[in-house]
């Protein structure tokens, strides 16, 4: 700053000047930047939301697709480990098969345990076993003649792609995503509804302000430009306050979820939203928002002051 | 630079405010405003300034017909006028040197081109030492002079004053309207609505024109 004036005249930091035309403080003002803060916060819980749901939804799809499981269920009188041997053979030799793994009848009952509990004996129980066939792409070759060689040659297998749990699976993750872009938009609007109250309550409040310019030759645009400054200003201090706090919560939500991942609900979560970490994209979105929704209240603002003043006329 | 032909005002389907208003500000000129109080100065004035329409007649300012400027050549024309509200309507948020700076500040003009103005027009009223005073804190004095440098900080071609030295003692009175004298002199147009007779005669040079039932009467003044 330069603190050198001409002689006779204050210098820069004895003489008040930088005061906005449109009072910077008040209790309107106070409330919405709450208010923005508090939209910006939800804006943003919501995105990151939809986006660790599409990234999971992602892998779960990458993963579950790569696979598909012959099963067979034991029938009286068949030898069913030359039957699962005979399944593992045809399933290796099918065209886009990477690798074939037969669970073995101790590995069965070990995926039992979680349901039934340990130190029981399974022996006498018909428990089917499982051949998880792993694809070499998610692209996968057409499943019918492996479905047809495993019905020729190893009687009571079936064969499935999971597609029905596959196709449930991106259904309920599209409608996560499609959930949340609808709240979204539904928080943004509240904000644009509660940023124009703030705006016409604003006008209201510094009617005699705006008049005063008028008189003294101020045009529409420039004092357009002082409101919508003020409202650019509240906007970026309840963005920054909302987009922080968001950024915190994914912040501190991945942190815990590191440390609950080995319990049976972290598993779960996890399943559902990866590591409950959001990325650089996730971050970034977050700064979008942020900076989409100042943007959104300084424009927003300007618009309807330009219509008052219009109708001032 | 200011003619009315046939001006008449009402609010709604009132009866007409001020009605058959003839007359002319001529550049240079200095003319008070008088009448009774509720006669229709303030309503006038704000004709003058363009922030009323007149509901019939003709307005001609600057050499335009009133009726056909937009809000923007309206702007530009209240740029040429310096106005003085009677009650001071200065901002409370912004200091005294920033109210006296604001006609400058919204033609967009670089704060340290006209610091100097500013300060220079503040020390002349005698408000050097409160130009980082707010107004809420001025006395009612104070506040006049500020409004009246707000005024006169553009040089304006036309200046209208409203109750300008309504709430001074008669001493500062005589010195806030030796500031419109010389700003008279310097070549601005400067009608100030009072009913302030004892001021008036000071200055029988100057033209009366008398509102009253809403019409106006005109009153040479004497010669320099």
């Amino acid at each position: 700053m330069n603190e050198s004036s001409p002689p006779g005249l204050p210098p820069d930091s004895q003489l008040k000047r930088d005061m906005p035309l449109v009072p910077s403080d008040s209790i309107a003002g106070r409330a919405l930047v709450v208010v923005i803060a508090i939209m910006t916060f939800l804006a943003c819980l919501t995105a990151g939301g939809a986006i660790l749901v599409a990234e999971a939804s992602q892998g779960w799809r990458a993963d579950v697709s790569r696979d598909v499981t012959i099963q067979i269920k034991p029938r009286p009188g068949d030898d069913i480990e030359a039957l699962v041997a005979a399944a593992a053979d045809i399933a290796a030799r099918a065209p886009g098969v990477a690798d074939v793994h037969a669970y073995t009848k101790a590995e069965s009952e070990k995926l039992l345990a979680p349901w039934l509990g340990d130190g029981l004996d399974l022996g006498q129980l018909p428990i089917p076993r499982l051949i998880v066939v792993h694809m070499r792409s998610e692209h996968r070759e057409d499943l019918e003649p492996l479905r047809a060689a495993l019905a020729a040659g190893a009687p009571g297998a079936s064969l499935d792609d999971h597609r029905l749990w596959l196709s449930r699976l991106d259904t309920m993750a599209d409608a996560v995503v499609v959930f949340a872009a609808a709240l979204f938009a539904l928080m943004i609007l509240a904000m644009a509804t509660a940023i124009g109250f703030a705006t016409r309550g604003a006008m209201a409040g510094n009617r005699e302000i705006i008049e005063v310019l008028h008189f003294v030759g101020a045009a529409d645009s420039y004092i357009a430009r002082q409101f919508q400054g003020h409202f650019l200003r509240l906007g970026l201090k309840g963005a920054a306050i909302g987009g922080v706090s968001a950024a915190l919560f994914f912040a501190v939500a991945a942190l815990l979820s590191t440390w609950r991942s080995r319990s049976a609900g972290g598993e779960e979560i996890a399943a559902l939203f990866g590591a409950f970490a959001l990325d650089f994209v996730g971050y970034a979105a977050i700064l979008a928002i942020c900076l989409g929704i100042a943007g959104l209240t300084g424009l927003l603002s300007r618009e309807i002051v330009f219509r008052q003043l219009r109708s001032l006329q | 630079m200011l003619r009315f032909e046939n001006v008449g005002l009402r609010y709604g389907i009132g009866a007409e405010v001020v009605r058959d208003l003839d007359f002319d500000i001529a550049a240079q000129s200095f003319q008070f405003l008088t009448g009774p109080s509720g006669a229709g100065k303030t309503t006038l004035l704000r004709l003058m300034l363009l922030s009323l329409r007149p509901t019939r007649g003709t307005i001609h300012i600057f050499g335009e017909d009133a009726a056909k400027l937009d809000k923007d050549q309206i702007t530009a024309l209240r740029r040429r006028i310096g106005v003085v509200f009677q009650d001071f309507r200065l901002l409370d948020h912004l200091t005294t040197y920033e109210n006296v700076a604001l006609p400058l500040r919204v033609m967009g003009r670089d704060e340290g081109g006209y610091r100097a103005e500013v300060v220079e027009l503040l020390r002349w009223v005698g408000l050097g030492d409160r130009m980082n005073a707010l107004p809420p804190v001025l006395s009612g004095g104070e506040k006049q002079r500020a409004a009246i440098a707000r005024a006169l900080i553009v040089r304006p071609e036309l200046l209208l004053a409203d109750e300008p030295t309504g709430n001074v003692d008669p001493s500062l009175a005589r010195r806030l309207l030796r500031l419109f004298v010389e700003l008279h002199k310097s070549g601005t147009a400067v009608v100030i609505a009072t009913h302030d007779l004892t001021l008036m005669d000071q200055f029988g040079y100057a033209r009366r024109l008398v509102v009253g039932d809403g019409q106006l009467k005109i009153f040479e003044g004497d010669s320099p």
